[in-house]
């Protein structure tokens, strides 16, 4: 058992606000396309244990930006399959010549175990329900480049927060940089306990309350291959909580609406809303890359 | 270590017999394994085979702890009998009772009898209790009279709990019938799917799914309803955790049914938050829980709604808890580390007094199972008497160990109260360093 290594990136929680902010500078300055290759002969492994688009693929592209080797490691098709257990696994990857480990796992606290028996940087690339810090750090970018700063800022969580890393790091972080928080959902999705998790929280069941005044519209999926026994009925869920352009209208005018996808149109959000002006949703992605670059960058200690 | 002598008297010590009523300086003599005299200091006349000096120590009947897995038959590469009563005797219980959740579970008189073979060798006293249905599968019940003969003190389904009405209310009747106690592990598992943790603030924060404490409490609640309503029942709840579930408990000792329970150290010593970072040594099951839950846990314990502290010591080799949280094995070990924790936290935290800790120990849990000419030292009792230094400070080192396993959260803890020595039938099978 160690401390992480340097440069690991395990969630928002305990990263020091300073990091955060030379993070966000960072990530402001990175160009996929005009990179230096900061991480040129450097190896970095993608872990994944569970599906994932946008978060590999733009930890590949941000990694091949800043000229390093990437390799891919999935569950299915390696030792993982045959029962190897994740600390061997991190040893082999290691002993092969892994610099650092970007890491996706349906386990909470599984980048944390991995990093306290490995020497190389471990990302949190999303655990189970726990965070999903690089998701946090591209979405304050997003906001930063729609909003002049995050402090003074009100923003809503909707949705199915009780199953979401998203929302559990975009609370630390937002909250940490000054944005007054709310989250909204059904007591299913958002147990009255959620409002303990970081201070100022303030939770409603109430989907027009949420939304009044609020600078910054966050939805989320309702993650229904996580329910494990809660049920919650779609329709009643429609009803009172998807975002329609009507609903919008209660936001501040420049209100931006956010989602860290997949979306789902006609659950959480319509059509109308997910394409209309104010969704910043595509920005999110196009985000994911110098926001990860940054992340691969520090973890080097190339930045 | 163990010696073997005929007589044994143990002088200048101060003995605490809940169950006499005695909490003074008194001798203690042991004879033909057995207690044959308890008296003021030096009025016990005719020499012994051996002395031993109890000066400025607690003398007291030998620690019985109700639930502990001893993982044999099937899984030794935890704990062994032989391995799990060494870490006993070092914890000073004399007597353990071990559960049947072993592979196979133990639901047949022949297997009893295994677990009670000098074979095994064990150094305390071990007291099977069987399995309430066939492999715990919740389907038909065992043979309670054929386990019974054989020398099983309870049954249990421990860690897969009995959920069916008809099935507990059967498995009750049958036991009224034979005196038999029944002991459940209270969890509704239909709420608990995929839970690793206590429900509340920090299960939350670390993204775990948790248990809640209802589903401990509605189990407890049905349980004592159905004891209440069947004559002669015995329940036994193990590992009581929630304040919900001791208001179950407390409903049915108020109503004369024959409802007891047990508290581990651990529920009475940590809290849910314990778990820190994922840390996998304070995931148990029943999981550590709230402020509230052990605050009245504490009260309980104090007020005598507790029948017994049980250590529910439940080894795992370091492959099964060096993982991922969520797929970490459930239970650390405990033995060696109960009458400490109860000191250390009960006796000088909560200032219960070492008359009602001892009784804890000792005539409490004697009385849950009724093991006869146990948890006391009447003339007569067997020869089992525990040693202690309730001021003496020392550390806990996982490594040393006597048990196979070392899945502790208590490694590196400073406690105050250390056993001195272990006495079972007589015989020193303990003696501290």
């Amino acid at each position: 058992m160690k401390t992480p290594a340097r440069g690991s990136l395990l969630g928002i929680e305990h990263l020091e606000t300073k990091e955060i902010l030379r993070l966000l500078q960072l990530a402001r300055r990175m160009n996929p396309q005009k990179a230096r290759p900061l991480l040129r002969g450097k190896r970095i492994v993608l872990l994944f244990y569970e599906a994932s688009t946008r978060t590999r693929t733009s930890f590949e592209f941000a990694a091949k930006a800043l000229g390093a080797t990437t390799t891919l490691v999935l569950s299915s098709g390696s030792s993982i399959e045959k029962g190897e257990s994740i600390i061997d696994t991190g040893n082999t990857l290691r002993a092969v010549g892994a610099d650092c480990i970007v890491m996706r796992h349906p386990s909470a606290g599984a980048p944390h175990f991995m990093a306290k028996h490995l020497d190389i940087p471990i990302v949190n690339a999303g655990d189970g329900m726990h965070e999903h810090p690089s998701q946090a750090l591209l979405d304050a970018v997003t906001i930063l480049k729609h909003k002049k700063s995050l402090k003074g800022l009100q923003a809503t969580i909707i949705g199915d927060i009780f199953h979401s890393r998203v929302a559990r790091s975009a609370c630390h972080l937002l909250t940490r940089m000054g944005v007054k928080m709310t989250l909204c959902g059904p007591p299913e999705l958002v147990p009255d306990v959620a409002a303990t998790l970081v201070p100022g929280l303030r939770l409603t069941r109430h989907i027009e309350e949420a939304l009044r005044g609020t600078d910054v519209v966050m939805l989320l999926r309702v993650q229904s291959e996580r329910l494990a026994g809660l049920k919650i009925q779609l329709q009643d869920y429609i009803a009172r909580y998807q975002m329609t352009a009507a609903r919008l209208k209660l936001a501040k005018r420049d209100a931006i609406v956010m989602h860290p996808g997949p979306i789902i149109r006609g659950l959480e959000l319509t059509a109308e809303v997910a394409d209309c002006p104010q969704s910043v949703i595509v920005d999110e992605v196009r985000n994911g890359v110098p926001t990860r670059m940054a992340i691969l960058a520090r973890a080097l200690g190339k930045a | 270590m163990s010696r073997e002598t005929k007589s044994l008297l143990i002088k200048g010590g101060h003995v605490i017999d809940p169950a006499a009523s005695v909490n003074a300086p008194m001798d203690v003599l042991l004879r033909d394994g057995r207690v044959a005299e308890v008296a003021a200091p030096n009025k016990i006349r005719g020499g012994a085979e051996e002395k031993f000096d109890a000066r400025g120590l607690i003398v007291a009947p030998g620690f019985i702890d109700l639930h502990v897995h001893l993982r044999e038959p099937g899984q030794s590469y935890k704990e062994s009998i032989a391995t799990g009563t060494l870490a006993a005797a070092a914890g000073g219980f004399t007597s353990v009772c071990t559960m049947p959740n072993t592979a196979p579970v133990v639901d047949t008189a022949e297997w009893v009898k295994w677990l009670r073979d000098p074979e095994r060798g064990a150094v305390v006293n071990v007291f099977p209790i069987a399995a309430a249905t066939r492999a715990s599968q919740g389907q038909s019940l065992t043979d309670f009279s054929a386990l019974q003969r054989a020398g099983s003190v309870a049954v249990t389904d421990d860690g897969k709990p009995i959920l069916n009405d008809d099935m507990m209310r059967a498995a009750l009747r049958l036991g009224a019938e034979l005196n038999l106690p029944v002991v459940q592990h209270a969890e509704d598992t239909r709420l608990t799917e995929g839970c690793s943790m206590h429900f509340g603030a920090t299960s939350f924060r670390l993204g775990l799914r948790g248990m809640s404490g209802a589903a401990e409490a509605g189990i407890v609640e049905r349980d004592v309803t159905l004891a209440q309503q069947i004559q002669n029942s015995r329940l036994h709840v193990a590992h009581l955790s929630t304040a919900d579930a001791l208001k179950a408990v407390r409903r049915g000792k108020r109503a004369k049914a024959r409802v007891t329970c047990e508290v581990t150290p651990h529920h009475f010593s940590l809290l849910d938050e314990n778990v820190g970072e994922y840390d996998t040594h304070f995931k148990m099951n029943p999981p550590l829980r709230s402020v509230a839950d052990r605050e009245a846990i504490v009260a309980a314990l104090s007020d005598g709604t507790v029948d017994a502290i049980a250590t529910d010591h439940a080894p795992h080799a370091a492959h099964e808890k060096q993982v991922e949280f969520e797929r970490a094995a459930f239970g650390i070990t405990g033995l060696e580390t109960a009458l400490a924790l109860a000191i250390s936290q009960l006796h000088r935290e909560h200032k219960i007094p070492l008359m009602r800790i001892v009784e804890l120990f000792t005539w409490g849990p004697a009385r849950v199972f009724d093991l006869q000419q146990r948890g006391s030292l009447a003339r007569g009792s067997f020869g089992d008497v525990t040693i202690f230094d309730p001021k003496k400070g020392w550390k806990f080192e996982a490594a040393k160990s006597r048990s196979l396993s070392r899945n502790t959260p208590f490694d590196g803890w400073q406690f105050t109260g250390k056993v001195v020595a272990t006495i079972v039938g007589g015989k020193i099978v303990y003696l501290a360093d």
